[in-house]
């Protein structure tokens, strides 16, 4: 089972090595992690998906809490947040290929960010799922290079379970 | 007030209430120790080798319930102290390192002594900082000492460049501290706290599994006062010996690998364990899943993240001990079943005479044994005694025949099974407790890992008591291959005589009592106890002997092996 956490962080030196560390030192599996400024200024947001199957959630929860650096630590449940991801994939396009695969790319919401003779480069940035069957639908063309940024997400503006407990602070 | 930051280090010190740290120069702290030498209240205990003044920190932090502060300078001298945070982090030990640390502007350039100690400690500290800014100095100071003794206590590190000692700056020590990912709980759920209670009143067969928490917590009081009013008994683990009075009829000795038989059978048998700041660590439980299998669980602890780690807990407390464990036996002073557990106790008590610990005194040999029952008797009954321990056989020994009746009577290393941590750690705690007679329990093998430091007890006025369970061997290896490698005895002899350690404490200085007999041994550890000074009793005793009961390692507790019973399990 994966779960997605998001995490802030005071934004000082060392932080992101002390969580990896952490998560490496315990067992912990990390499928993706994306790091970066939120509102405040002296607050970074960690996104972290994580593969529960060896260890549970819980217990990866308060590691994390433990951490003198970590103000918080909350699930984003899924349908109560939204998340997204942002992916660059270098696809072979010949010229006779490159209309099939715009139009692929257009169902997905893909952007083409750039042309050459024999290739095109499409971003896209959307739920990961989506990332994920554009990826596949791609893939069979000639998939020559791609980076995912990995998931971020903030929980929904609108929550119709507002009293529902969503994270755990242990003050 | 205007100063550098080497002042500034000793003044914030001072301001923290710190009386000695333990430390040795080199060149990166130079500044700190140019301090030391302008003057402070601080005392410096000039230790031989950065792990001994790491440990001697960790004694004094053990001895006192106050935070240990050591001193090393850059690379090699903060690398040294990498064992003894180590060891803090498992067993929870406040610890305050300070390190020196190379020039801002070389650091990162593979300069002299240079080493990225923040780096190497992250994954056995509970937080460190690299200082940036001599402005940022007293806070960060302030900010270790809050860190390593609130919440679950254990080690920090401040790694301090030699430009930022030296930088001049307005010196001013924090009232407050600015932690806002910091917050350890302040008190226990209420009605978590009431569900404990009445699961404890309404146990037919409760336990209380202490841990070295409840040292920690100063709550042994409280817990003395709830095992009297609930009428239950108690396990101590190694770290929380002397927690709970070991003479007390409801003691019910030590659980897990070395423990007797009676106490495992107690621990397992239960039907409630009340897990009291202990961990369920596997040297306790044995094969976890075999692990007292008919018990529900009540785990109170400070630290969230041992709940249910290894074990489930059917009732959690987060909290401070203190208040939680008051507050319980408040509600059972009310709740209580007159006479409820006295079945149980009576139980305990008959395994308690059926198994209790056995060895032969027969041979030539001094017994190992036999020692740890004569260092029994001679300071039966006194407060003002506290041991140390290296890791190994003796230490396992020291545990089942030494009887500790107060707190932080017993300092041993548990978690990382230090070898080596006797001596220094004795040197410390003598320096918590100048009173107390210190007596460091030890192994031949752990002795040569930190002797050097007797020339410390002997030189800073820091008398220490060493009694050698000498038996030529690494002796926990000789009994594991013994017992597990079909006697293949492999790279562990170490022999009685090389060194002559009696020879050896009088080069340093100390008193030295060669014993061989157990005629001999007595006269000789009454006049070491005697002597006021550095003394090393060098007990020669049998390497046959092995330490029993046993659970082999992955085998179920109630599996374990007695004294003469024949091993049928192998050692994983």
């Amino acid at each position: 089972m994966k779960h997605t956490l998001s995490v802030l962080v005071e934004n000082k030196p060392g932080v992101l090595m002390r969580i990896t560390s952490m998560f490496a030192r315990r067992g912990f599996n990390i499928d993706s992690l994306a790091v970066g400024p939120t509102e405040r200024h002296d607050v970074s947001c960690v996104t972290i998906r994580v593969d529960c199957a060896s260890s549970p959630l819980e217990q990866i929860e308060k590691q994390m809490h433990k951490l003198v650096n970590v103000l918080r630590v909350a699930e984003l449940v899924p349908g109560e947040s939204i998340e997204r991801e942002l992916v660059l994939m270098k696809v072979s396009a010949p010229p006779a290929k490159r209309a099939e695969l715009m139009a692929l790319g257009e169902v997905f919401g893909a952007r083409v960010v750039d042309l050459g003779p024999d290739s095109i480069i499409f971003e896209l940035t959307g739920p990961p799922e989506d990332v994920d069957s554009f990826e596949e639908l791609v893939r069979p063309h000639g998939l020559q290079e791609l980076v995912r940024t990995g998931r971020i997400g903030l929980g929904r503006a609108h929550r119709p379970n507002r009293n529902r407990p969503r994270q755990h602070v242990l003050a | 007030m205007r100063m550098n930051g080497a002042d500034a280090i000793l003044r914030s010190l001072e301001a923290e209430g710190v009386e000695v740290a333990f430390g040795l120069p080199g060149g990166a702290i130079l500044p700190l120790y140019d301090a030391f030498a302008r003057g402070t209240t601080v005392r410096h205990v000039l230790a031989r080798h950065e792990q001994g003044a790491g440990h001697m920190a960790q004694g004094y932090a053990r001895a006192s319930g106050r935070v240990g502060v050591a001193i090393a300078t850059s690379g090699p001298g903060a690398t040294n102290l990498v064992t003894p945070i180590a060891d803090a982090w498992m067993d929870s030990t406040p610890l305050v390192c300070i390190t020196g640390q190379v020039r801002s502007n070389l650091i990162g350039s593979d300069a002299f002594q240079e080493c990225d100690i923040t780096g190497i400690t992250i994954p056995i500290v509970k937080h460190s900082w690299l200082v940036q800014d001599v402005e940022e100095l007293p806070h960060v100071l302030k900010a270790a000492f809050h860190v390593a003794r609130t919440g679950r206590c254990g080690p920090v590190l401040v790694d301090v460049p030699r430009d930022i000692q030296e930088a001049e700056f307005d010196f001013s020590y924090p009232d407050t501290v600015s932690l806002p990912g910091w917050k350890p709980p302040r008190r226990g759920h209420e009605r978590q706290i009431l569900a404990a209670a009445h699961a404890i009143a309404a146990a037919e067969r409760p336990i209380l599994y202490v841990g070295g928490g409840v040292l920690n917590a100063d709550a042994t009081e409280e817990l003395l006062v709830l095992a009297e009013t609930a009428r239950l008994p108690v396990v101590t683990t190694l770290m929380a010996k002397g927690g709970f009075p070991e003479t007390h009829e409801l003691h019910a000795g030590w659980p897990g690998m070395h423990g007797p038989k009676w106490s495992n059978y107690a621990l397992n048998k239960a039907d409630l364990i009340i897990a009291v700041g202990s961990r369920f660590d596997d040297r306790v439980t044995g094969k976890v899943s075999a692990f007292a299998p008919g018990a529900t669980v009540i785990h109170l602890d400070i630290d969230a993240a041992e709940i249910s780690k290894i074990r489930h807990a059917d009732i959690p407390v987060v909290g401070p001990l203190k208040p939680v464990l008051a507050e319980i036996g408040r509600i059972l002073t009310d709740a209580r079943r007159p006479g409820a557990t006295e079945p149980w106790l009576r139980q305990i008590a008959e395994w308690r005479d059926t198994y209790p610990l056995r060895y032969r005194r027969d041979g030539d040999m001094l017994k190992p044994q036999f020692v740890l029952e004569t260092l029994q008797a001679l300071t039966a009954g006194r407060d003002d005694v506290v041991f140390t321990t290296g890791v190994g056989q003796h230490q396992m020994w020291a545990m089942q025949y030494l009887r500790c009746d107060v707190p932080r009577s017993f300092i041993t290393s548990g978690g990382l099974g230090t070898m080596g941590y006797g001596i220094p750690a004795a040197v410390g705690a003598k320096a918590a407790r100048p009173d107390a007679t210190v007596v460091c329990v030890d192994g031949d093998g752990c002795f040569q890992m930190t002797q050097q430091e007797l020339a410390t007890s002997v030189l800073e006025d820091l008398p220490i008591v060493v009694v050698i369970v000498n038996n030529g061997y690494l002796g926990m290896v000789r009994q594991w291959q013994d017992m597990f490698f079909e006697e293949r005895f492999s790279q562990i002899r170490l022999t009685h005589t090389v060194p002559d350690y009696a020879a050896l404490a009088r080069a340093y200085g100390g008193e030295g009592f060669t014993v061989e007999s157990e005629d001999d041994l007595e006269p000789a550890l009454v006049e070491a106890l005697a002597c006021g000074r550095t003394a090393v009793v060098d007990a020669r005793v049998d390497p046959r002997e092995h330490c029993f009961p046993m659970i082999p390692a992955g085998a179920a507790a109630l599996d374990l092996v007695e004294f003469e019973e024949v091993v049928t399990k192998v050692g994983a």
